[in-house]
């Protein structure tokens, strides 16, 4: 049972990493937009632009993750495409995270992609390899498990988009990617604690610039949090599909 | 063998918080043979794909029980899933994978061995009349072609029983009997056919037994030849004749039995040449017309007319 769980899981992310999202507009989408607004931002408030960088990969990992994710649940859905997968023999769960799979593996490769430009610009330095790796892949599991929650609980593909851009945009302006979290009223400090961007940017910050692994480790937990109750979130709304 | 048992199956829909709950599916029983083409026929909203998604575990009964292959509907999902084939009534692949890959997909979910698959997947393409579409993408293949490959899909890891769920809806007249040819085609191999279709005649060509369910309940499980007998109680002789100015006349009688309505009707045609004689049967569409006391238009209701209906094949 488990080995057919782990290889429809497997085929299920391969499949839609090959049906939708490598494809030439979400990859470029998926580069160019977070670096067209850290520009923005840039641009308005010059400064140390390096310290803008734990903040792109952020919103390159959030928006490379969910934008598909985020439809691809439901779209299939209203196909009647996503049948195929729940009559496969596989569990609820691993069709799920099949689907996690995909985002994720898609936001990982832009993610490296920025990554890879960022260091070319502004050098390597005081780097925190597993930090920056475990920090990363968590990031990727927790805005893919966002996506896949708001593709579950919407009916329409139109409906996702919205719902997502609803989350993900104050979440951008919220989640320390432009100001840091410490800097904001106490009011937003505590909105921002409720999402997971903010301990994205945070724990991205302390592997790029020699952060204390301790306070990095609790970024990192509230990261494994998101992830496991929004899958957990999207699993039992999946479920009522066949009750 | 029975390879489908269902014993009082029911499902229950909660429709909103003032209305009455819906009974999609009212406490049936019935068994499907192996290797039998069996045929369950009803109107829009009788219970049929209710029923499909049941017994292929995307629906949880309500009440009752099944059995599926020897294997219990309600702890044996999993290994039912492996060992059967689903025909949506909706083609379901994948646009933008090709018609090769839509099928090498859906054999990486059954687990098919890796060196079978490409074998495999132009063995059923061949099988299909596929072959030279091998590389299209799905979106690009005709309606006719994108049921055969979703046929194609449902059989890629040899299930022996295979669900098909309204399958000649909606295509035009040469692509349903080709598809009819093939699902003959199927129980040759001795694959069971679970089949549910709105189309009379298509049942009455292609299945083995067919039950009729109507509201829920089932009103009739037979073979077509015995479901016709139970409708006629008395048979028909239709005899054709001329006169000498070659002006044809058919009549028909109904009698005891076959010996006295011919003698009766052929005395009724003394002094002109007979032409032909025929003793009739109800047909299928007669048959469920006078079991469910409905017109057999409703079976026809909401799915764009006759279309692929046509039995021609």
């Amino acid at each position: 049972m488990l080995a057919d769980d782990l290889r429809g899981m497997f085929y299920i992310g391969l499949k839609d990493l090959r049906a939708y999202y490598f494809k030439p507009p979400n990859i470029s989408w998926g580069i160019l937009f977070p670096f067209a607004f850290i520009l923005a931002f840039a641009i308005r408030n010059p400064g140390d632009l390096r310290a803008l960088v734990p903040g792109l990969l952020a919103l390159t990992l959030l928006f490379g993750t969910s934008s598909m994710e985020a439809i691809v649940i439901v779209f299939e859905r209203r196909i009647g495409a996503l049948e195929r997968l729940l009559l496969a023999p596989i569990r609820l769960p691993a069709l799920l995270a099949g689907k996690l799979l995909g985002g994720m593996v898609f936001g990982l490769t832009i993610t490296l992609i920025v990554l890879i430009i960022a260091f070319a610009i502004f050098g390597v330095t005081n780097v925190n390899w597993i930090l920056l790796a475990l920090a990363i892949l968590l990031s990727a599991a927790a805005f893919s498990a966002l996506g896949a929650f708001v593709s579950v609980a919407v009916t329409e593909v139109f409906e996702a988009q919205t719902l997502a851009n609803f989350i993900r945009f104050p979440m951008m302006f919220l989640g320390g990617v432009f100001v840091p979290v410490d800097l904001m009223p106490l009011a937003l400090q505590i909105v921002a604690r409720a999402l997971p961007l903010t301990y994205a940017v945070e724990v991205l910050r302390a592997a790029l610039f020699g952060g204390a692994w301790t306070d990095a480790a609790l970024d990192l937990l509230a990261l494994a949090g998101f992830a496991i109750i929004l899958f957990a979130l999207a699993a039992r709304v999946m479920r009522r599909w066949v009750e | 063998m029975d390879i489908i048992q269902v014993s009082q199956l029911t499902k229950i829909y909660q429709t909103g918080k003032d209305k009455p709950p819906l009974r999609a599916v009212d406490g049936i029983d019935f068994a499907v043979r192996e290797g039998e083409v069996f045929g369950f026929l009803g109107p829009n909203g009788a219970g049929k794909t209710t029923t499909i998604r049941m017994l292929t575990g995307l629906a949880r009964p309500t009440t009752g029980s099944a059995s599926v292959l020897g294997l219990d509907l309600a702890t044996d999902i999993p290994r039912i899933k492996k060992q059967i084939g689903v025909v949506p009534e909706q083609s379901n692949l994948y646009d933008e994978l090709s018609a090769l890959d839509n099928l090498v997909f859906a054999m990486q979910l059954y687990g098919v061995p890796r060196a079978e698959r490409q074998t495999r997947g132009e063995e059923l393409l061949a099988r299909f009349r596929l072959s030279e579409k091998r590389d299209a993408p799905f979106a690009k293949l005709s309606r006719g072609m994108k049921r055969a490959l979703t046929i194609a899909a449902a059989l890629a890891h040899r299930p022996p029983l295979l669900f098909l769920d309204e399958p000649t809806t909606g295509l035009d007249v040469m692509s349903a009997r080709n598809l009819r040819q093939m699902i003959a085609g199927l129980r040759k191999e001795g694959v069971t056919v679970f089949l549910t279709t709105h189309y009379l005649e298509e049942a009455e060509r292609l299945c083995d037994r067919v039950a009729i369910i109507v509201k829920g309940r089932l009103v009739a499980l037979d073979t077509v030849a015995e479901l016709q007998s139970t409708a006629q109680s008395k048979p028909i002789v239709e005899v054709t004749s001329a006169d000498d100015s070659n002006n044809i006349e058919t009549r028909r009688i109904e009698g005891d039995d076959v010996a006295a309505a011919t003698r009766t009707v052929l005395a009724q045609t003394e002094g002109r040449r007979v032409l032909a004689i025929n003793t009739l049967r109800p047909t299928l569409e007669e048959v469920f017309v006078k079991l469910t006391g409905l017109r057999a238009e409703v079976m026809l209701a909401e799915k764009g007319g006759k279309g692929g209906g046509n039995a021609g094949g």
